[in-house]
């Protein structure tokens, strides 16, 4: 593994709830990241993030980490749980608070 | 680079044959887009894996040349016979 696919690891290792996205959650720098830090608000858990604005490593090696092309990305305990579409839609069925619920 | 709805249309279709697809443009830009796509395929996949199947049909545009594509996945629902 390279030296930022290591770095993103020990963030998802590390943090039950870890949102990487663009700026941080008192300024989120994009539509989609300012969704999903609402989204985690409105949850009232608490989560850690990762501005992958300030680190084009960490910007460029997540979208491999998970094979996933955009930002944001949620994982929790360990888990790829999907960008702010997917948050959404299990926000609003419930499956979220249940998953970080049930984990955290 | 903008893109034209038609396209991303197109794309999906190719590799998602029976793809039932709905696109809007959401910024009027050609840059932010909202798509709903139903197919079949999806049965049993998680959400993660249907939306990286899109992301595979687009061959990597998503997040480069294509700024926003909303995703939104769904299984047609058989018809209720009453």
């Amino acid at each position: 593994m390279s030296d930022a696919q290591n770095r993103i690891d020990e963030l998802v290792k590390n943090n039950d709830v870890v949102l990487f996205m663009k700026g941080t959650a008192l300024f989120p720098q994009c539509g989609f990241s300012s969704r999903a830090v609402a989204i985690l608000d409105r949850l009232g858990v608490s989560y850690e993030t990762v501005d992958v604005l300030q680190d084009p490593e960490i910007r460029q090696g997540i979208k491999q980490y998970s094979d996933w092309p955009t930002v944001p990305q949620l994982y929790v305990k360990g888990e790829f749980v999907g960008g702010s579409d997917i948050m959404m839609e299990m926000f609003e069925s419930g499956e979220l608070q249940q998953l970080i619920g049930a984990k955290v | 680079m903008p893109m034209a709805a038609s396209e991303i249309e197109r794309l999906i279709k190719a590799s998602i044959p029976d793809a039932e697809v709905t696109i809007r443009d959401l910024a009027g830009d050609g840059d932010h887009y909202a798509a709903r796509v139903v197919s079949r395929s999806f049965e049993g996949m998680s959400r993660i894996r249907q939306h990286q199947a899109i992301y595979a049909a687009l061959g990597g545009r998503v997040g480069g040349e294509l700024h926003a594509l909303q995703l939104e996945t769904a299984v047609p629902q058989p018809e209720i016979n009453q």
